[in-house]
């Protein structure tokens, strides 16, 4: 098991955030999620430039079993995605924290970041 | 929720377990991937009990099985052989999909899991005008043993002379049954065995150095091996020339008269989709009910997966027939020109597209 970092928030559909020094905001989903999926074979990445809401379908995850649709946690502009994703999906099982990040964001509102749960909270209903 | 005799044995090696048609079963012990290529290149073992397994007795099993089943039992009438059929309804539509194996002293009929009550029902109902007693066996257990090793780990734990057996060949080993049959595409051998004997077998095939497989990989494996899953790839709906099953159609003995056979001789001249493979070689991946269009017509994806031997996805499809090898399928907002071909991909170990 992946240790959850302090600095991350969460959403119940089990993506996470880090707010970076610069303001942008990490998105990636959590090791819990990747656990559930099992061996993840492709990764559909969002347009750099897309405007995003908070709630939306950002990418899509496959693994050898389904697909499954990531939902974006704030709302804003799409300024990076990680490429390295794009030939080497399985670094989402072995790194989801870190090298298995999947975009970046311009966020239009960092309030919203404040709406989503803590590690803690996210374990928990990781439990139920 | 239904355990099989080797449930403990699946938490110890810390599978996954999933619900499976009632049963606890496990899906993977870690990684999918890493499993199915396992049994492509080395030996895996997969606990694979929660299948029905049915013993008929009685004087009139063979002209049963006759009528049952429209493969022909002749074919098996030497005993140590066993045959793949279709179970069909009177329509010709498919209600499942079996093995029967004649052991010398009886006849065997091993099914899918999902199917097991109603199976039990219509063999009773149709076995009413013959000397047939079944009798569905819960105290065994099966293990298949799978891959191009699966004979050397067998002879490591002591049982040999297994290099005689071919294909669909069966025998009784210390009142176990060990059939050459499997659902991997490999070498193989399927094992049934007293639920009391199970878990000393499972440990042996452990400690002789094989792996567990969970069903995740069974799964990629079959898809590769261009075997059909009853529920996925066909059902009652369906029929066999449009499934890839016509060759498990006997009509070689003129007087056999046996479940469907009236309707399938007009199912037949009236079949116009068949059940071919499909391959996408971009990124992307094939999934159930995606469509598929081509040439001549249409159709849709039922099995589809990435596949772990060639790192792109592949597939069946039911098709209209008129295909010219090229078709179509739309994943998503995006169009993906796709290969259309005759299932197996792979067999033996060989790559066959």
């Amino acid at each position: 098991m992946n240790e959850i970092p302090g600095d991350l928030k969460f959403k119940t559909s089990h993506e996470w955030v880090r707010v970076e020094q610069d303001g942008t905001v990490t998105v990636g989903i959590s090791d819990h999620a990747q656990d559930l999926l099992g061996d993840i074979v492709f990764v559909e990445l969002p347009d750099i430039g897309t405007q995003m809401n908070a709630e939306d379908e950002v990418a899509i995850v496959e693994s050898v079993k389904a697909a499954s649709d990531v939902y974006s946690p704030v709302s804003g502009e799409i300024i990076e995605v990680n490429e390295l994703l794009l030939d080497n999906p399985e670094t989402v099982n072995e790194s989801p924290y870190s090298d298995g990040w999947f975009y970046k964001i311009q966020p239009d509102d960092l309030d919203e970041i404040n709406e989503l749960l803590s590690p803690e909270e996210y374990s928990e209903v990781c439990e139920e | 929720m239904n355990k099989t005799t080797l449930f403990e044995q699946h938490k110890n090696l810390g599978a996954k377990m999933v619900d499976f048609g009632g049963w606890s079963m496990p899906i993977n012990y870690g990684s999918q991937i890493n499993e199915h290529k396992v049994v492509r290149s080395d030996v895996g073992i997969f606990d694979v009990s929660h299948m029905s397994i049915f013993d008929l007795s009685g004087s009139e099993q063979e002209e049963f099985l006759k009528y049952l089943l429209p493969n022909d039992v002749n074919k098996i009438k030497n005993s140590g052989r066993a045959l793949y059929s279709p179970l069909l309804n009177n329509d010709g539509g498919i209600l499942d999909d079996l093995i029967v194996y004649n052991l010398g002293t009886h006849y065997r009929i091993i099914s899918n899991c999902a199917t097991r009550s109603q199976n039990h029902d219509w063999f009773l109902k149709q076995s009413k005008n013959y000397d047939v007693k079944i009798k569905l066996m819960s105290d065994l257990s099966i293990v298949a043993i799978q891959g191009p090793n699966s004979e050397n780990i067998l002879d490591k734990i002591g049982i040999y002379n297994l290099n005689t057996m071919s294909d669909f060949d069966v025998k009784i080993y210390n009142s176990s049954m060990i059939a050459k049959t499997g659902y991997t595409g490999e070498e193989g051998f399927e094992v049934v065995i007293d639920n009391s004997d199970v878990e000393s077998f499972w440990m042996d095939l452990l400690e002789a150095g094989a792996s567990p497989i969970g069903l995740g990989a069974r799964d990629t494996l079959r898809l590769e091996a261009g075997l059909n899953l009853y529920g996925s790839d066909m059902d009652i709906n369906n029929n066999p020339y449009e499934s890839n099953l016509a060759w498990t159609i006997d009509l070689n003995d003129k007087n056999r008269d046996f479940i469907g056979k009236i309707a399938l001789e007009d199912i037949k001249k009236d079949t116009y989709k068949e059940l071919k493979g499909i391959i996408l070689r971009d990124k992307g991946i094939l999934r159930s009910h995606q469509l598929v269009e081509h040439k001549a017509g249409n159709g849709e994806i039922l099995s589809g997966s990435y596949s772990p031997s060639f790192g792109f996805s592949i597939a069946f499809a039911r098709l209209d027939k008129g295909h010219n090898g090229e078709g179509r399928v739309k994943i998503r907002n995006n169009e993906f020109k796709v290969e259309i071909v005759s299932p197996p991909f792979m067999k033996k170990g060989k790559m066959l597209i």
